[in-house]
């Protein structure tokens, strides 16, 4: 038996990183279990993205706590406060960045730090202790929605673009900014966004979307795993952004088979990442994934990752336009027809 | 005492509490406790300190351990003090007299400790938490040393001299100062060094304790058990040891005084040399008079005070010789009452020490400051002028008026003695709004950093919501000696601007003063909007005027509602005690030390508002005319009762001092029925029903805790002369279609705690957020919705008779007979305890521990007890807190005698009542109410019978006549009873078989003295005393009482199960013997908003950590499975419920290991006991199936 893994080149880099394949297991509830990070490594995982530090989430604890302390405080003579004294402060953002210590410590393969800052020195606090801490690089996952109607997309752009520049200039290790589909122009914002420094880009944040619950008439939480149908918007963007930009290009969201992979490689991507495929098949399936890639490969002559990669991007296919709007209208007619 | 000028140790400001702590940490290893206010800190300093892990002069941390009681300390104490470790204790009150039996060992044994006594009155007519000398007066024959501190320097200064002395003396020490005056008056005092408390520890004395301990190594018996023939000598051998006593006490002070600068005598006297009259008193009133005496002799009178240190032993040389030989007259002040003695411990002692001397002076004892009553330089001035007359008036009493025995001295307030210099501030707060903690922060800023000495003490109201807290504030460059209230401010600040229409802020205000107002009114406009009291004050005593809005400030820097750093800020930037700059310098550095712990944004946010408060600080321009169309409103409305009128109402109005003492009953016997008359207003929003939405299910007035909201099925003719505003349906009840329904809110009683909106099970079609109740403003509803809670009230009540008692639907149509209480807004307890009255309170005995449910049960000004049109309702006493089930039984036993000598009676007046009413009267049925009132009307045909008949069988009948009616009784408190300190009772009266109904109302912390942790608070949460969480599990109770099997128990959570918690409540009192029912509490204790406090009982109960079950052994009898599991099995994990609470998530966020190790531990406790319960559930029955 030929064992594909000495024949057939996986390796790629992303964003300056060496990597020994594509498959980066991304941000999830997996991540904050170092005990399921070295499951990663040893299931083949090149690169492990940590769940999102989310700054609002710390000031929000900080606060909550503040006012439930005071609230249970100065009742009455009897009692002056209903709660011992912290023995210790909060860890705030520490318990992360003890995690991401050990995180390191515990495997070989690079950590992505991800940081959901809420406040221009909060995205820059925590983005340089992330560095200190040993981050390999750091992935802003700005998720935000505006829903302010006075706020105008020139002017959320602009936050994006000056966030950017602006951990840019404090971090030394790369950057990747993770991003929503939702702009006006896709194609000048991630420009803007590799002009402001950006080292790579991550496609496409999936947000929570709420649902109703009919009979509690009540507003739900929300996220439904994805599938492979949601690949196809990314491999859109990324088969029209590759060597148009200088940051590495990422896909998540919808990468569940060896198919994804190679698809997202083909349309341009340094990296697929893999979140619901390992929340619903375990994380022993990025071993059977990377198999099932090395056997695709195997069966239609590849010999490395990055002969396929950026292979049917816009500029690499024969028709362009299929990336177009005519594109659409084609299917349509099609799907008439 | 000034210290020596070459001292380097630092001065901190701290708390007299704090201050003993301090030193008894630093010089011991055993620290047993229990929580009793006011003593309760000292043991959670000891407790902090420890898990510090901060080490006693020897280098080592300090062992503390919390005990079930103060007995269980004492006796724990006791162990560790043969064992040869040194150990400690701090408690009060009752909690001392429960560790009189082991002071009279440890005393017996000559063992060296200092127990260190926030003093506090005894319960007697009532409890008490505040100061006086009661409790250790009842100690002063234990043979314990006893030494007093009169200031906050003193208590750390003698908690020392204290330890030294009884290491040397081999006697125990009581170490005690004035409860609250001293134990929570924060003052600037020099800290002793620990090379300090090491020059004064001799180690080898240390040494030959520990040397004397018992070991197996060197074997001895101590405790034994002597006959006649030697107990007495035995007895008498400790003598040399008390003689030597007062000697080593001075040599002690002496060396201290070298090694410190403060000198310290047994017996200390200040004033004129040649005084002819002499005041003797301990405490903190001898500061008081020590202020008014150097003021009275710098007029020139010859007046002075010997301030008693060491009361006992009592050295009779020492005390003559202190006193001047110009003395002709002494007055002896007791901050304590012994009736029916020749005097009080003092003035006898110092009636004796004279008579044994042989020197003859006038003596005149007095009472003053019990319950610390203010003792003020006023009465120390009546005093002295009492002794001036030739025959002064003896067994006074001074700071009342005592117009029945005529005892009290009359006074002149106006003599004032205040330092000119001294700014004397005063803060109006809310509770829980964070005034008292920045006050606090002022007092150490300043005490710290300037040269001033610095004095603050804190008052607070007895409600648990909408609490009035009074901050007073001293600062000077000379030492404060002033232990009494400011009643003439140069600064006052409301905090809040709806006390103006409640109190007098301004009453204290000198003339010329400051008066800062947080209000939402700008400074041109809020002058209209101030009572005529208020307006008419600033302009006569010409006020200076600043307002702020801050709650705008707050807002703005994301600090929601929380004003008082800003506050603190304005108090800086007006009063100018120190540079701008560099207080709010200062105010920062402070909130950093008490914020920073929480959280960097914490920190930011105050700084943030810090910043921003001085740019919307305004002086108000003063009109100059009085423009208020409104004044202060009354305290009670003029429709309340006289008693009402003429007591209760001056209690309101913060006027009780005034109150003489024929106002008050003899012997603590108060109405009922009179928190409907203290309307306090203190809601923001109230629920607004929307009555074409609602269903009528009522499961808003039965979790509503105030009981501010309630419904009535009535007849449509009674709606005549309704107010426009008043809303009415029709009833939706299958059997009452013709009738109406009518839902109503309380507008002035209702707290907005928005529990009765989260319950609402109904949402608009059109929008969600819309239920049939929905809060909106006060403030425009108040007047209308006044008119038609009135006119709710005229309208009769629903006929119990048609109704399903069953039916939480029928429930809400019972007249609670509990209403209005000032219980936390938004109580999980007084749920249960309403429910309770609406179901059985006509008949209802309740005793109840002390506790939560005891402060907003029976705490003066009003009780929320009250009664039914026929003027039935519950009967409510409270006797202790570790004898509770004891005494509920006590009332059980008395009932049943009293009926079954009233049944006898009727059979031997069976001639004269009749053989038809006879044999009704003893063979009624009572298990239903039908029956129940029908008996009521049988004894009342008996009465009209016996109202005939003069015999005296007949009278004894009349008398207990009422007992042949059924009664319910309740025996109602905490976990803190229940698991701790009154378990062995419960578990006691459990056994009984007695007809008795215990409600445990389980918060899991000792809630009412600040969340210490019982043995009810869960594995993995943090209670105080269980700061890095709770590392056992909860004791299960209900197993334990269910395992007699003739215990009816059930777990109750009413938010997860009102239909339950109904059912076990009605099987519970039907049943014949002890029933116990354990509700789920919840309790600011949690941590997290108490509207969400029924959801959170859901949670609790999907997670499986409190199910819902009834034991029921009647269900026995009749051959089923009396163990019933009502709730299904957990369906989300533990942590889906304790991470929404504080008492969780503050150890998961500052310990995450730690947390998440003890989480799953927790969570394995849940699951096992769920298997248990699940099998006791489905366990064969004598021997046969499942059932």
């Amino acid at each position: 038996m030929i064992d594909l893994s000495k024949t057939i080149d996986l390796s790629t880099t992303y964003v300056g990183l060496k990597l020994r394949n594509p498959l980066v297991a991304s941000s999830s509830p997996l991540c904050e279990d170092l005990g399921a990070i070295r499951r990663m490594e040893d299931a083949g995982a090149a690169a492990v993205v940590l769940h999102s530090l989310f700054e609002e989430q710390i000031e929000f604890e900080a606060d909550e706590l503040d006012r439930f302390l005071g609230d249970a405080s100065e009742r009455g003579p009897e009692a002056l406060t209903h709660f011992p004294e912290l023995t210790r402060g909060v860890t705030g953002p520490e318990e992360y960045l003890e995690h991401l210590r050990k995180c390191k410590k515990a495997v070989r393969i690079p950590i992505i730090a991800s940081l959901n800052g809420s406040t221009r020195g909060g995205w820059i606090r925590y983005a340089k202790q992330m560095e200190q801490a040993g981050a390999d690089a750091l992935e802003l996952n700005i998720y935000s929605l505006p829903m302010d109607p006075d706020v105008s997309g020139e002017q959320v752009e602009k936050n994006y673009v000056e966030l950017v520049k602006a951990v840019r200039a404090e971090v030394r290790i790369p950057v990747c900014v993770k991003l929503g589909p939702y702009f006006s122009s896709m194609a000048n914002m991630a420009r803007k966004l590799d002009a402001a420094g950006a080292d790579g880009l991550v496609l496409f944040n999936r947000f929570y979307q709420p649902d109703y619950d009919l009979e509690a008439l009540e507003v739900v939480p929300n996220l439904v795993l994805s599938n492979s149908h949601e690949l196809l918007l990314r491999l859109h963007w990324i088969a029209v952004l590759y060597g148009a930009i200088r940051a590495d290009l990422a896909l998540t969201g919808g990468v569940h088979n060896a198919a994804d992979v190679v698809k997202a490689m083909m349309a341009g991507a340094r990296v697929a990442m893999l979140t619901s495929a390992l929340l619903k098949r375990g994380i022993s399936y990025m071993d059977t994934l990377t198999t099932e890639l090395l056997v695709w490969m195997g069966d239609h002559e590849y010999d490395s990752i990055r002969q396929m990669q950026g292979s049917m991007s816009r500029n690499a296919v024969p028709q362009p336009k299929a990336f177009e709007r005519v594109n659409y209208i084609k299917v349509l007619s099609s799907y008439a027809r | 005492m000034p210290s020596t000028p070459a001292s380097t140790r630092p001065m901190v400001t701290i708390d007299g509490n704090e201050a003993a702590a301090y030193v008894a940490h630093k010089i011991n290893e055993v620290i047993a406790i229990y929580p009793i206010t006011p003593s309760s800190p000292m043991g959670e300093w000891s407790d902090q300190w420890s898990a510090e892990q901060r080490p006693n002069i020897w280098g080592t941390v300090p062992s503390v351990i919390e005990m079930q009681s103060e007995g269980g300390a004492s006796g724990a104490l006791h162990g560790a003090l043969q064992a040869g470790a040194l150990s400690t204790t701090f408690t009060s009150a009752q909690g001392l007299l429960l560790m009189i039996p082991n002071m009279f060992k440890i005393a017996g044994e000559l063992t060296p400790t200092v127990f260190h006594i926030a003093a506090r009155s005894l319960a007697v007519q009532a409890l008490s938490i505040f100061g006086d000398h009661s409790d250790v007066m009842a100690v002063r024959s234990t043979g314990f040393g006893m030494l007093s501190s009169n200031s906050i320097q003193e208590v750390m200064d003698f908690a020392l001299i204290a330890q030294a002395a009884s290491l040397e003396s081999r006697i125990p020490f009581v170490h005690f100062f004035d409860g609250f005056r001293t134990s929570h008056e924060v003052a600037k005092v020099e800290q002793l060094s620990a090379d300090d408390l090491r020059a004064m520890i001799d180690d080898d004395l240390v040494r030959k304790h520990r040397a004397r301990a018992l070991t197996p190594d060197r074997p001895v018996l101590r405790g034994t058990a002597q006959n006649p023939d030697v107990y007495f000598q035995a007895r008498e051998t400790v003598n040399p040891f008390y003689l030597a006593t007062p000697t080593i006490v001075q040599n002690t002070m002496d060396k201290f005084a070298k090694l410190t600068g403060r000198s310290y005598h047994l017996f200390d006297y200040v004033g004129s040399p040649h005084a002819d009259r002499v005041i003797v008193m301990m405490g903190s009133g001898a500061e008081v008079a020590h202020e008014a005496v150097e003021a009275l002799v710098a007029r020139g009178e010859e007046v002075g005070l010997l301030k008693v240190r060491l009361f006992r032993p009592f050295s009779i040389q020492d005390f003559v010789a202190a006193i001047p030989h110009t003395v002709r007259a002494i007055a002896v002040l007791d901050r304590t009452k012994e009736p029916g003695a020749v005097g009080e411990p003092l003035y006898c002692d110092v009636i004796t020490a004279l008579a044994e001397a042989d020197r003859r002076k006038k003596v005149i004892g007095g009472r003053y400051g019990l319950s610390s009553k203010e003792f003020t330089p006023p009465m120390v001035q009546a005093v002295f002028e009492e002794l001036r007359r030739q025959y002064p008036k003896n067994h006074f009493t001074v700071g009342i008026k005592d117009d029945v025995t005529h005892t009290s001295l009359d006074y002149d307030p106006e003599f004032s003695t205040e330092a000119p210099g001294t700014v004397r501030a005063l803060f109006y707060g809310l509770g829980a709004d964070g005034t008292v903690g920045a006050n606090k922060n002022s007092v150490k800023i300043i005490g710290e950093e300037t040269e001033n000495y610095a004095q603050g003490y804190f008052v607070y109201d007895s409600k648990k919501s909408g609490a009035i807290t009074t901050s007073h504030l001293r600062f000077g460059p000379q030492p404060i000696h002033s232990s009494y209230l400011i009643t003439k401010a140069n600064f006052v600040a409301c905090h809040q601007f709806s006390f103006l229409e409640r109190i007098d802020v301004l009453k204290a205000a000198e003339p010329g003063a400051t008066f800062l107002l947080n209000s939402t009114y700008g400074p041109d406009e809020v002058w209209d909007h101030l009572p005529r009291t208020v307006q008419q004050q600033i302009i006569d005593k010409k006020l200076k005027f600043y307002v702020i809005d801050g709650y705008e400030v707050a807002r703005q820097a994301g600090m929601g509602g929380r004003i008082n750093t800003i506050m603190q800020t304005c108090f800086f930037a007006i009063s100018g005690v120190l540079p701008r700059e560099e207080a709010i310098a200062a105010i920062k550095h402070t909130i950093e030390k008490t914020y920073g712990k929480r959280g960097e944004s914490v920190v930011r946010k105050n700084f943030a508002a810090v910043d921003a408060a001085i740019s919307h600080l305004y002086q108000v321009p003063v009109p100059g005319k009085i423009t208020a169309l409104f004044d202060i409103r009354p305290p009670v409305p003029a429709a309340a009762p006289e008693f009402v009128q003429k007591v209760t109402a001056k209690i309101i109005a913060g006027e009780g001092d005034d109150l003489p003492v024929s106002a008050l009953p003899v012997d603590g016997t108060f109405p009922t029925a009179t928190a409907q008359w203290e309307k306090r207003n203190i809601a923001l929003e109230i629920p607004v029903w929307d009555e074409a939405l609602c269903i009528q299910c009522g499961k808003c007035v039965l979790v509503c805790p105030h009981s501010v909201i309630r419904a009535k099925v009535y007849d449509e003719k009674h709606l005549a002369g309704a107010p426009a505003a008043f809303k009415a349906v029709p009833a939706r009840w299958k059997d009452m279609k013709d009738k109406r329904y009518s839902l109503q809110v309380a507008p002035e009683d209702c707290t907005g705690c928005t529990l009765c909106v989260e319950v609402c099970p109904v949402k608009s079609k059109s929008e969600v957020k819309h239920r049939a109740l929905n809060m909106a403003a006060q403030p425009p509803l108040r007047e209308a919705e006044v008119e038609n809670w009135e006119f709710f009230l005229k309208i009769p009540d629903t006929d119990r008779g048609v109704l399903s008692l069953s039916q939480v639907k029928d429930v809400q149509l019972l007249q609670p007979l509990f209403e209005f209480s000032g219980a936390c807004s938004g109580c999980g307890e007084t749920p249960y305890v309403k429910l309770m009255t609406q179901l059985f309170g006509d008949r209802a005995l309740i005793a109840n521990a002390t506790g939560c449910s005891s402060i907003y049960g029976g705490n003066l000004p009003t009780t929320p007890y009250c009664v039914n049109e026929e003027g039935r309702g519950p009967t409510w006493s409270n006797s202790l807190f570790e004898d509770n089930a004891e005494f509920g039984l006590g009332m059980r036993l008395a009932i049943d005698k009293q009926n079954e000598y009233a049944r006898e009676l009727v059979l031997r007046l069976s001639g004269v009542i009749g053989d038809e009413l006879t044999r009704a009267l003893l063979e009624a049925d009572q298990t239903t109410e039908a029956g129940i009132f029908a008996q009521r009307e049988r004894v009342e045909m008996l009465r009209l019978k016996l109202s005939c008949t003069a015999t005296p069988e007949a009278r004894e009948l009349l008398s207990v006549a009422d007992m042949l009616v059924k009664k319910s009784v309740w025996i109602v408190g905490g976990d803190g009873w229940a698991y701790d300190i009154g378990y062995g009772g419960l578990d006691h009266v459990l056994s009984t078989g007695r007809d008795v109904n215990l409600l445990v109302l389980d918060t899991e912390v000792y809630s009412n003295t600040g969340g210490q942790a019982s043995k009810a608070t869960p594995r993995a949460a943090v209670a105080k005393f269980a700061a890095g969480g709770k590392p056992a599990g909860k004791k299960d109770l209900a197993s334990m009482a269910m395992s007699y099997g003739s215990v009816y128990v059930a777990h109750i959570a009413m938010g997860a199960s009102d239909m339950q918690t109904v059912k076990a409540f009605l099987e519970a009192e039907a049943y014949p013997g002890p029933s116990l029912l354990i509700a789920y509490s919840h309790c600011i204790a949690h941590g997290y908003d108490l509207e969400h406090g029924l959801d959170q009982q859901k949670a609790a109960v999907n997670s499986g950590y409190w199910p819902l079950f009834r034991y029921n052994p009647e269900l026995a009898g009749q051959g089923k499975n009396p163990f019933l599991l009502d709730s299904r099995p957990p369906t989300v994990a533990l942590r889906d419920y304790a991470y929404n609470e504080t008492r969780y998530t503050m150890l998961a966020k500052s310990h995450p290991e730690q947390a998440k190790a003890l989480l799953e531990l927790a969570q394995d406790d849940v699951e096992k006991r769920w298997k248990l319960y699940d099998y006791w559930a489905h366990m064969p029955v004598n021997g046969g199936e499942k059932k």
